[in-house]
């Protein structure tokens, strides 16, 4: 399941929900995301985030159905929060049951890395100096390569 | 009629979210840029080398052919998570 939010997300809801679905799985590996309070530019008191309603979904879907496909997985659950968020907030989760812990640390780390590559998200970040757009990462490009 | 539409950083930097033209034969996103560029100057930054094309919200390379009723979208890098 793929939501799209505002709102904050909590941790144990999501925990407790992928448990709930995954009576025959022996794993579940999730990950959160938390805005960080600095970057290669300054200080980061907030973030900003746009996005492209309907492609955000469809490319999320589409990721979520790769690793579907590659692994053999339970459950898929993707949030990311969009707006504004502050400093040290979560931002984004991905949350995936597995048979066996491989395929659902493997998936997880798939997921993210082709989420930050092809979804379409941007962030800008803020401080008292004001709202700068973020570039994009050469190390995010690389680690969707290595799949 | 083609539905353009700009996000993020590019969209400022073209002060403009959203433009239909019509665009009556079948031509590519690279046609369809040129056109826009005779429209208006500022439609060049899109010829821009990061810049990204969804055709129908998915990703498509500036060959892909756009056809009447189409929605475009051209954006920066992405950069979520």
């Amino acid at each position: 399941m793929i939501s799209i939010q505002k709102n904050d997300f909590d941790l144990a809801d999501e925990y407790k929900r992928l448990r709930e679905q995954s009576d025959s799985d022996g794993a579940i590996v999730t990950f959160t995301g938390l805005v960080r309070d600095f970057s290669d530019t300054g200080s980061v008191s907030t973030l900003f985030i746009e996005h492209y309603p309907g492609m955000t979904e469809k490319t999320l879907e589409a990721i979520s159905d790769k690793a579907q496909q590659r692994w053999d997985l339970g459950q898929v659950r993707i949030i990311h929060r969009v707006g504004y968020i502050k400093a040290d907030e979560q931002i984004v989760f991905v949350g995936v049951s597995a048979k066996h812990r491989k395929d659902a640390f493997e998936s997880a780390q798939f997921i993210m890395d082709f989420l930050k590559n092809d979804a379409p998200f941007w962030k800008q970040e803020g401080n008292a100096q004001g709202m700068q757009w973020v570039d994009q990462k050469q190390t995010d490009i690389a680690a969707a390569k290595r799949w | 009629m083609i539905h353009i539409r700009f996000f993020a950083s590019l969209r400022e930097r073209l002060q403009s979210s959203e433009i239909d033209i019509a665009f009556q034969q079948q031509a590519s996103i690279k046609a369809l840029v040129d056109e826009l560029v005779k429209l208006d100057a500022r439609f060049a930054l899109l010829k821009e080398q990061d810049v990204l094309v969804a055709v129908n919200q998915t990703l498509s390379a500036p060959e892909h052919i756009v056809n009447d009723n189409d929605e475009v979208a051209f954006f920066p890098p992405v950069t979520g998570g």
